[in-house]
């Protein structure tokens, strides 16, 4: 009878997500564009990606047992920061610099704002623009074995016309997780499908980048150039799984959009007007430090809400 | 503790301009890229220190108090051209790596807050013990993270290779402006861990913010207080 008409307070109903559970989903859909790179690129690949994530895990733990408080490695966040961090990396990398890398995301990165949750940027991304830095000639060897020319982004700039059919199935030259853009796409409509992300993001993120390179790509409405830039370089990643990062985007609908905007305009001007070939990473970390900005310019009105007046007249 | 090594204890240490007081963040900033830069920084400001503080001291009644700051400027701005040839005649490298740093001397906060705050308050001989220690604190704060910098950037210390590039990549960020910014901020976060322990132990490294009583016989800080009222 009192289990009857126990009655608690609000919510009643909760949905079963959870952070392990979301990031589990994350680690499902960036499966495909993983075992695409391990197999583009070989067993090196695989262990750049263990030994990144073993990084950021390690570091996790590390940390939150310096600072005595209660270790957070089981909501798999570190592991996604790690993969991710891997999936930006060239596959020539040593070893070592891919391990300090995941230590920066996580510590100073993450860790020293608070944490999950509190990270003004996103951890793999800020790691990536650490290493791209510091070790700039490392970061953008991509001369292995099978692949001995340039990424189809530098070549491009070179005025090069490249096979976009190349570049969508990725058997290009590049990062470990960027180069194919079947593999990514595959991800993101798991992540789609799972309601882990909407389309806001990517979808203002891509329509900005096409029109801004329509705009000043320097080849008008030339189609292979469009999807050729589309699919090389970090783009695909970064907008379905980077830029859509729970903690650094913001949480209002428009804000939303805005943001994509955002990251489309600033890698649409490093790629035409920077000095790299490549500015998607530099473009969303710049774009997550707009997010609170973006946050408060955006905060839909409630019902019934008046719009205060300006006082003093 | 004399009034004069106390003034030397409280420049380097207690009141580290770098670490403590966060003064002179332009130039802290900017030319730490390797030790030697931060050492010539340090001790080029060291020497416009200790001068400007005797100078004003010394003509600290004949100043208006009106037009205090622009004659502060006036005796610095005359000291700093002095160095700034003396340099250019003697240090011709260094005068280069420093650049447009040395002429801005001029408008370091360290140099017209201590004017400020000390010299013009104080007799001549505390007044330069007070710029020796303001100074060196700035010297010690610039070399440390210039020390930092250069041995991650670049695997040198005061430009002796000591890390073999055969099996070490110069993390080239530290010697660039992220790198800066990076290493000064774990630098005051040590200084801060050490603080909180002195504090902890019951030495205090700084005196309590402002004065407790106003009566310092009666203080348990007297003895590391910096601005002694009673006595």
């Amino acid at each position: 009878m009192d289990n009857i008409l126990h009655v608690s307070s609000s919510p009643h109903v909760r949905a079963k997500d959870s952070t392990s559970r979301i990031m589990a989903y994350v680690l499902l859909a960036l499966l495909p564009t993983t075992l695409f790179g391990i197999y583009n690129f070989g067993p090196r690949a695989l262990l750049l990606i263990v030994l990144t994530i073993a990084s950021c895990v390690a570091t996790e733990w590390v940390f939150e047992k310096i600072i005595h408080k209660k270790s957070t490695i089981s909501d798999l966040s570190a592991v996604v920061t790690g993969l991710l961090l891997a999936l930006n990396l060239p596959v020539t990398l040593p070893w070592w610099e891919a391990v300090l890398g995941g230590v920066f995301a996580i510590a100073i990165v993450k860790m020293m704002f608070g944490g999950l949750g509190q990270n003004f940027m996103n951890p793999a991304l800020g790691a990536r623009c650490f290493l791209l830095i510091a070790f700039a000639a490392d970061m953008t060897n991509f001369k292995t074995d099978t692949y001995t020319g340039a990424t189809p982004l530098a070549a491009m700039r070179s005025g090069e016309i490249i096979n976009s059919m190349d570049a969508l199935i990725g058997r290009t030259a590049g990062t470990i997780g960027e180069t194919s853009t079947i593999a990514i796409l595959i991800g993101a409509i798991i992540l789609i499908l799972l309601g882990v992300i909407t389309l806001a993001i990517p979808a203002s993120y891509l329509i900005t980048f096409v029109i801004f390179m329509l705009i000043f790509g320097g080849h008008g409405f030339d189609m292979n150039y469009i999807v050729a830039q589309l699919c090389s370089g970090g783009i695909m990643l970064g907008a379905f799984f980077m830029a859509t990062d729970y903690v650094t985007s913001p949480i209002t609908p428009n804000g939303r959009i805005l943001f994509g905007i955002c990251c489309g305009i600033l890698t649409g001007l490093f790629r035409c007007f920077g000095a790299n070939a490549e500015g998607v990473s530099f473009a969303i970390i710049l774009s997550n430090l707009l997010v609170p900005m973006i946050e408060k310019i955006t905060i839909p009105r409630a019902f019934g809400q008046v719009k205060e007046k300006k006082e003093g007249k | 503790m004399n009034k004069y090594t106390e003034r030397l204890y409280n420049g380097i240490i207690k009141e580290n301009p770098t670490f403590v007081l966060m003064l002179g963040m332009c130039p802290t900033l900017a030319v730490t890229s390797s030790a030697i830069n931060g050492l010539g920084m340090g001790l080029s400001t060291t020497v416009v220190l200790i001068l400007s503080n005797l100078l004003i001291s010394a003509f600290r009644k004949v100043i208006p108090n009106g037009v205090r700051m622009p004659a502060f400027i006036v005796i610095v701005a005359s000291l700093v051209t002095i160095v700034e040839f003396m340099m250019k005649a003697y240090f011709q490298s260094l005068s280069a790596a420093l650049g447009v740093y040395i002429p801005l001397i001029v408008v370091n906060c360290i140099i017209l807050g201590r004017a400020e705050s000390y010299a013009s308050k104080n007799p001549v001989l505390p007044s330069i013990f007070d710029g020796i220690g303001m100074g060196l604190g700035f010297t010690v704060g610039l070399t440390c993270i210039g020390l930092v910098r250069e041995l991650l950037g670049a695997g040198q210390i005061f430009g002796v290779q000591v890390l073999s590039l055969s099996w070490f990549t110069p993390i080239t960020i530290f010697i660039m402006a992220p790198g800066a910014f990076l290493v000064l901020a774990f630098l005051v976060a040590g200084m801060n861990i050490i603080r909180k322990k002195m504090e902890e132990k019951g030495k205090p490294l700084a005196e309590p913010a402002g004065c407790l009583s106003g009566d310092c016989a009666h203080c348990g800080q007297a003895d590391i207080c910096a601005d002694k009222k009673g006595v």
